[in-house]
């Protein structure tokens, strides 16, 4: 057990230290706060140009998603980018709990994606008109490290698919971009067709981007229970698809001896 | 004629390099097309038909400024990487000349995002496709692109140093759509921004091409660009020099 543990956070801690770049300011800045702060302020000048909706709304919406940069882009190459740096053939020789191997890398870009998120919500008090009472802000933060979390598991399985198809960012960005369409991001989910509103209520952030929204125009966290618990079952169900998909391209990456293709 | 054959040569390369690379494949034709429907959508969400096609344009235009950032951001890294850069710098042609129909090429590939996001709209979402002044609007896009293969050349340049030029990219798309009224008319942006929307080449072509294509006049719109690009590509020659000479004696050229 404590050896899983010691997999879990450790393991987690230094592949996060791996992604070299992310550890400069030079790169992080401009990648993980930068273009979240504009990817915010474009939407809602956009949705100002459109009136669909108000700023609160594009604010929410987006500082909630960008924490995709780290729950898709992070984990997809932190998982899926072991086999550009030759290091997943080694990585699977060893007898290591599988589950707290993955999900141990998925743990440093929760936090990371909480932060980014929460810069997104701060650019958006900052500069557009986007005020919740300050009371809703522990809530909000909840709901948020929920989504966050969710969005993540979601990585999980983009990365798995990474470690197959090889090129990670192949399905990574598009995984980024359709969530802008798909989980009521920018477009009211009542706007889409009935097929894009099916898909986007399996997607990961939709029903926590919908209840962060309540939180944030003052309802209680109990009132928007119903949209949390559907957000961490599509959570559970990511981390479980994710694993399952990492579990299966490992025995088969081995039968075909591709892990080290790249 | 070396000069012409020299610059046809990479141009011609550099587009069938980049045409071949899943990133392109995405930044040019997919994220626009993702784009196209989201502001599809959204106008239609805002009861605005009218701006449909402007909506499928604008996305398109959108993703030729995404393949210029991502192509010439990007260019001098990818020389890096693959350990062309120094034999290229030695080499007898000046470095911006080699650099430059690399960046253009980039621009170019923006043209598949305007194609894609257009005929996007008319199969999907049966748009109908009027431009009210087709031949300037061929000329507008033309030319807009060629202003922002010279930006490029700037942006590339000034890359020469930073080696975090991903990270830069990865920032600017959305900036550069705000700043240049590629979807939001630059009349909603405070006014402290319009200066600065005035000396970028895309904000000059972005409106011919709008212009062109929905009606309005467009060739103030081209006539600026292109006078913007030629001022580009002087600062764009004087940079990649400059910033070569520094890199050549600090020996960072090929430091990934």
């Amino acid at each position: 057990m404590r050896q899983t543990l010691r997999i879990f956070f450790l393991g987690g801690y230094f592949s996060y230290r791996a992604l070299f770049n992310w550890q400069s300011p030079r790169f992080y800045v401009p990648t993980m706060l930068g273009g979240p702060a504009f990817q915010v302020l474009f939407f809602a000048y956009l949705g100002r140009f459109s009136h669909v909706r108000d700023d609160a709304f594009y604010v929410v919406g987006n500082a909630v998603q960008v924490s995709g940069m780290s729950g898709v882009f992070g984990v997809a190459i932190t998982v899926g980018g072991e086999r550009w740096t030759q290091t997943l053939a080694p990585l699977l020789a060893t007898p290591a709990n599988r589950m707290a191997l993955f999900l141990g890398r998925a743990l440093p870009h929760i936090v990371n994606g909480f932060i980014v998120s929460a810069f997104g919500f701060a650019i958006g008090r900052l500069l557009l008109d986007f005020h919740p009472a300050p009371g809703t802000i522990p809530e909000l933060a909840l709901v948020v490290l929920l989504s966050t979390t969710t969005c993540t598991a979601f990585g999980l399985v983009v990365g798995a698919l990474g470690l197959r198809w090889r090129d990670v960012f192949t399905i990574a960005n598009p995984a980024y971009f359709l969530m802008l369409l798909f989980c009521g991001v920018n477009i009211p989910l009542s706007a889409l067709p009935k097929w894009m509103q099916v898909v986007g209520s399996g997607m990961p952030l939709t029903h926590g981007i919908a209840a962060a929204r309540r939180v944030a125009h003052g309802a209680s966290l109990s009132s928007v229970d119903g949209l949390l618990g559907k957000e961490a079952l599509i959570g559970l169900c990511y981390f479980a698809v994710g694993y399952i998909l990492l579990r299966v391209f490992e025995a088969e990456g081995r039968r075909r001896a591709t892990l080290e293709l790249v | 004629m070396r000069i012409a054959r020299l610059l046809a040569v990479c141009w011609w390369f550099q587009l069938k390099q980049m045409t071949k690379a899943g990133l392109f494949v995405f930044t040019s034709i997919i994220e626009p097309l993702i784009f196209a429907t989201l502001a599809y959508y959204l106008f239609k969400a805002g009861h605005r038909p009218g701006t449909l096609l402007y909506a499928a344009l604008s996305a398109g235009l959108m993703g030729i400024w995404t393949s210029t950032l991502f192509g010439s951001g990007g260019a001098i890294n990818f020389q890096r990487w693959q350990g062309v850069l120094e034999p290229l710098v030695a080499s007898p042609p000046p470095y911006a000349l080699i650099l430059f129909p690399q960046t253009l090429a980039a621009a170019s590939i923006g043209l598949y995002s305007l194609a894609s996001t257009l005929l996007w709209g008319r199969v999907i979402f049966g748009i109908p496709l009027h431009f009210a002044h087709p031949v300037a609007f061929a000329i507008s896009i033309v030319v807009t692109i060629v202003s922002l293969g010279v930006l490029g050349l700037v942006m590339g340049a000034s890359f020469i140093l930073y080696r975090e030029a991903n990270a830069l990219s990865n920032m600017l798309e959305f900036p550069v759509w705000i700043v240049t009224g590629v979807i939001v008319p630059l009349s909603l942006l405070p006014g402290w921004i319009h200066p600065l929307s005035w000396i970028l080449a895309p904000t000059w072509g972005y409106r011919a091409i709008h212009n062109a294509a929905l009606g309005g006049n467009p060739w103030p719109g081209i006539g600026i660009a292109l006078g913007l690009a030629a001022v580009y590509f002087f600062i764009g020659q004087a940079v990649v020099g400059a910033f070569e000479r520094r890199a050549r004696e600090r020996a960072t050229l090929s430091l990934v």
